[in-house]
């Protein structure tokens, strides 16, 4: 099997099919990124280059180590010190990384469809590493890896995401993502933080947190913008932590057995208690670790195509 | 020199009947003229139809300013090429026109190197910032036809509220692009199901809908007329409906586009479906068909929008707003509304002509005998696709190329000169 595209911008386009498959060889690249010997040599000869316009630590290192253990040459383009800086478009950094010989660009943007501009002007393959409030498709894959390491299949699961779905990619891409591959989606977010038309998408929204995680067999939170409450989108942290935060209290109705997801990085005790994230029901570094294997999957299917 | 236009087919008090139209110089001397009558020129408009020039009551040339997106004589080449002989252009140009000297610089090099009718349209306030009242009088007197902040809204109500007044006293139309900025918060396509799959920031609906909703009562309230433009969605156009039940003095335009296209055609990321206000739902698009249909929008106006494939072909929130217009405005109002049986061909052209020109008090938009000949030759069985490369625009921002469509101009006059004719 190979992967339908050149490019990797998001699981919208992306077929149950092809996020087994990613998956299953996810499984497979986990061996040497758990070995004390990480290194295969897949990507040996290629070159790819991350180009990052909004900070990141966990992502970014998680691609570069993905293509270093696969024996690719990595580089990192830091944006703020770049031509970038200089007013260059995004097009001509694409191009000119392009005519340095990079087989693949990673690229993570604060606007939505940035991947797609640059994929379609260049030959390269691009990686959509969060794009605005658009998809981040890479962490949802890592996202439902973890999520069937537990459970063996993602088929008739129950998954509920908790916060702030309107600014999240990250909600967006596990939706989309989730629903494809048979599972339920419950939503819960502060009224104000729920996009227009986002149950079309298939998933459901609650209003009552309670409703919302009854027998989930995954809560997963989202991060929360703590400077948010000064476009009026909720009032203070401290009621966002009471009335929206999860807590022990709050997703007891869940199975017991129930993940306990979040993409990263947490604010402790806003979105989410200390309780939860660090009781043995919290995969949140598992999550990372899968992050690593999933990129160096989705990097070696890439590259194998031709 | 006389020209004569025979064998061609004119709509007379809503009725298709043959036409023959002299014309000596630039003005028409006949419109029942002898079809065997002696003339230098000799246009036979056979299987064609004969109508006035239309009139625009809303565009950019971009001239001062921003030459490299369009300028006078690109501009005015667009417009005949789509079948406008009169075409009010709006002020956010660079310098906005906002004072006298570039309203006659405007009037002077479209006098110069235009060739159709150029009226230009003044700001409300200086600077287009919605803070002071800009020098309407001179202005007026240098020739504008009417004031607009158009691309902004003036958002400061007591603002709007003396500008109506003021204008009204110099008898100046008073155009209003009608958004909330605070409810549009830095959106950049419509909010809706198609905003939130791509991503993107929405403009909601009531963003325009609450300003059409204070102009109407700023209107009721001064007793001024106002002009609502491109209004796009559902609720906008059931206001007006029912402030012109109320006999409220406001009229209004849309742009094919909202007839023609949804948000959907933002898909893709396409910022050619990029401009302000934002293509909205399919139950908005019917509304203003309605709305169209029943009177409650008089006019079609173009929205003519330039932009340069370098502010096109980068992200999407980025982009510029807006469409070429002149150019398929014709086609697509009458393969959309006419060929659909929404409205009449004659009540398409009124709104494409009169009505625009009654609104900004110009006289045109009319054949008739002793006025200077603007007239266009339509062929509406001519099925084509819109192709951006032969634009006269110096820009090719459409997300209509490879559109099907109906009507071709065939042939343009303005003061009874060719300026463009189909070959």
């Amino acid at each position: 099997m190979k992967l339908s595209s050149k490019d990797f911008l998001g699981l919208e386009n992306v077929s149950a099919e092809e996020i087994s498959y990613i998956l299953e060889t996810a499984k497979e690249m986990k061996k040497t990124v758990k070995s004390s010997m990480k290194k295969v040599n897949y990507l040996q000869g290629r070159s790819v280059v991350t180009l990052f316009y909004e900070n990141s630590t966990r992502t970014r290192v998680s691609f570069e180590l993905a293509a270093k253990y696969m024996g690719a040459q990595a580089v990192n383009v830091s944006v703020a010190s770049s031509s970038v800086a200089k007013g260059e478009t995004l097009i001509d950094t694409g191009r000119t990384l392009e005519a340095m010989g990079t087989d693949i660009v990673i690229i993570r943007h604060p606007q939505a469809g940035a991947p797609h501009l640059l994929a379609k002007n260049i030959s390269a393959s691009v990686i959509n590493a969060g794009d605005g409030m658009h998809e981040h498709p890479t962490q949802a894959l890592l996202d439902m890896m973890t999520i069937m390491e537990a459970f063996g299949t993602l088929s008739g699961l129950k998954v509920v995401i908790i916060g702030d779905i309107y600014h999240s990619r990250v909600a967006r891409s596990n939706i989309i993502g989730l629903t494809k591959m048979g599972a339920q989606v419950n939503l819960f977010a502060p009224s104000t933080l729920l996009p227009t038309g986002i149950e079309k998408l298939g998933a459901k929204v609650f209003t009552n947190i309670y409703d919302a995680v009854a027998d989930c067999d995954v809560v997963m939170g989202l991060r929360i913008q703590l400077e948010r409450q000064k476009k009026c989108l909720f009032p203070s942290i401290n009621e966002y932590a009471r009335f929206f935060g999860i807590n022990p209290e709050n997703i007891r109705g869940a199975k017991k057995n129930a993940l306990w997801m979040h993409p990263g990085p947490v604010n402790r005790g806003v979105e989410m208690t200390s309780v939860i994230i660090d009781a043995d029901n919290s995969v949140i570094n598992k999550q990372v670790t899968n992050g690593v294997a999933v990129r160096m999957a989705l990097l070696y299917l890439l590259t194998g195509r031709e | 020199m006389r020209t004569l236009i025979r064998n061609g087919t004119a709509i007379i008090n809503g009725r298709a009947e043959k036409t023959n139209i002299l014309i000596e110089e630039d003005l028409v001397i006949s419109t029942k003229a002898d079809p065997e009558a002696k003339a230098d020129k000799i246009i036979d408009a056979d299987g064609l139809y004969v109508l006035p020039g239309l009139v625009d009551a809303h565009c950019h040339l971009r001239d001062p300013g921003y030459e490299y997106k369009e300028d006078i004589i690109s501009g005015t080449r667009s417009a005949a090429r789509g079948g406008f002989t009169s075409i009010a252009c709006m002020p956010n140009t660079n310098p906005p026109v906002d004072n006298a000297a570039v309203v006659r610089y405007i009037i002077e090099k479209s006098r110069k190197e235009g060739c159709v009718n150029v009226f230009p349209i003044g700001a409300i306030t200086k600077g287009l910032e919605g803070n002071e009242l800009s020098e309407m009088g001179f202005m007026r007197e240098a020739g504008i036809v009417a004031v607009s902040d158009d691309g902004k809204p003036v958002m400061n109500s007591d603002v709007m509220k003396k500008a109506l007044i003021y204008a009204g006293q110099f008898g100046l139309p008073v155009i209003s692009h009608c958004e909330d900025l605070n409810l549009t918060d830095n959106g950049c396509m419509n909010e809706g199901l198609t905003s939130t799959i791509l991503g993107l920031r929405g403009i909601p609906s009531v963003s325009e809908d609450v300003m059409v909703a204070r102009e109407i009562l700023l209107s009721q309230y001064t007793g001024v007329p106002v002009h609502i433009a491109h209004v796009s969605t559902k609720i906008s156009v059931e206001l007006i409906r029912q402030a012109k039940k109320r006999g409220i003095k406001v009229t209004a335009e849309t742009c094919p586009h909202y007839f023609t296209l949804t948000e959907e055609a933002c898909r893709d990321y396409n910022t050619n479906a990029k401009m302000n206000p934002p293509l909205r739902s399919r139950d908005d698009l019917e509304a203003v068909i309605e709305g169209l249909k029943d009177g409650t929008i008089d006019i079609i106006a173009t929205d003519h929008a330039p932009h340069h494939f370098d502010e096109k072909n980068v992200e999407f929130e980025k982009a510029a707003n807006g469409i070429v217009g002149f150019e398929t405005a014709l086609a697509l109002s009458y393969t959309e509304l006419v060929d659909k049986g929404h409205l009449s061909l004659s009540q398409m052209i009124d709104k494409l002509t009169v009505n625009p020109a009654n609104m900004l008090k110009i006289d045109k938009g009319k054949i008739e005998r002793g006025k200077p000949a603007d007239i266009i030759l339509v062929d509406f069985d001519n099925e084509y696709r819109v192709d951006v490369s032969k634009f006269a625009s110096k820009s090719k921002n459409s997300p209509f190329d490879g559109f099907k469509v109906k009507g071709r101009v065939k042939t343009t006059i303005v003061g009874g000169n060719i300026v463009y004719e189909d070959i």
